[in-house]
C-alpha cells in the first residue's frame, strides 16, 4: 500500500489529509497516479488535471511527474510552497 | 547547525549568542527575521496559519543548510521556522549565519531564505475578519531562488 498525503489548499479541495492506496500494477510513475486520482472526478478531477501547478514529493524528497513510485512509498501532493 | 520547526516564539539575540558560544573565530553574525505582515488592502489581517509537512520540512531545511555549507565559508547556522497560528507582527522565520567575514555570511543568509521560500514545504493561510484564504506563491520568489543557479 502506498501512503498518499495532501496538504494546504489541495487538502481542503479534496477534503482528505491522507489515505492508504494499493497502486494498480500499471501505475509506476507519478503522472499515472495523478491520472488515477483525476478519474475519481469532482474536486479530484479539478485538482489533478494535467495543467494544475501541483508539486509532488516521494518519500519526502521533491519529485516530478516522471518519478517512479511503488506500493511502499509515501507520496505527497501540495500546492507551490509559501513559507518564509 | 541548529534547525527547528516549532510553534514557540524565538529570541534572535539568544539564538545568535548560542551559535557563537565558546568560539573566538567568528567575526560576523548575519540574521534575518521574517514577520507576519498585513499586506491586505483593507488592513484587516488578524493572523496567519502556517501549515507544513512534518518530517519532510526538517529534511528540506537540512538539505538547504548543507547546500549553504558547501558553497560558502561559513562556520555555523541556525534556521527556525514557526508553524500554527501567528498573530500580526509575530516572528515567522529566523536565519542566523556566522562566519569569520561578513560577505560569506550575508550571501549564505540570502541564499538560505531564497531557497527556503521555494523548497521547504510550508503554506500560509491569511485569516481576516472577512474569512480565510491561502497565500499564492510569488513568481518573484521563484526568480530569487533561481538566480543562485545551483
Amino acid at each position: 500500500m502506498a501512503r498518499l498525503l495532501y496538504f494546504a489548499s489541495l487538502r481542503e479541495k479534496v477534503n482528505s489529509e491522507q489515505e492508504q492506496l494499493e497502486l494498480p500494477q500499471d501505475v509506476i510513475r507519478v503522472d499515472q497516479l495523478k491520472g488515477l486520482l483525476a478519474r475519481r472526478g469532482g474536486s479530484w478531477g479539478e485538482a489533478f488535471t494535467a495543467s494544475s501547478a501541483l508539486l509532488v514529493s516521494v518519500n519526502q524528497q521533491m519529485a516530478n511527474d516522471q518519478s517512479s513510485i511503488q506500493n511502499t512509498d509515501e507520496i505527497a501532493f501540495f500546492p507551490p510552497v509559501t513559507g518564509g | 547547525m541548529y534547525i527547528s520547526v516549532q510553534t514557540e516564539d524565538f529570541d534572535v539575540a539568544e539564538v545568535s549568542r548560542q551559535l557563537c558560544a565558546r568560539r573566538s573565530d567568528i567575526g560576523a553574525i548575519v540574521t534575518f527575521s521574517g514577520l507576519v505582515r498585513d499586506r491586505s488592502e483593507a488592513q484587516n489581517l488578524l493572523a496567519l496559519e502556517l501549515e507544513h509537512y512534518p518530517g519532510m520540512t526538517e529534511k528540506a531545511l537540512e538539505a538547504i543548510a548543507a547546500s549553504a555549507f558547501d558553497q560558502w565559508e561559513i562556520d555555523d547556522l541556525a534556521i527556525i521556522h514557526r508553524v500554527g497560528r501567528l498573530e500580526r507582527s509575530a516572528n515567522i522565520v529566523l536565519v542566523v549565519v556566522i562566519s569569520a567575514h561578513r560577505k560569506q555570511a550575508f550571501e549564505a543568509c540570502e541564499f538560505l531564505m531564497d531557497y527556503l521560500k521555494t523548497q521547504a514545504p510550508f503554506w500560509k493561510k491569511e485569516i481576516t475578519r472577512e474569512g480565510e484564504s491561502w497565500v499564492d506563491a510569488k513568481a518573484s520568489d521563484q526568480q530569487a531562488s533561481e538566480r543562485w543557479e545551483i
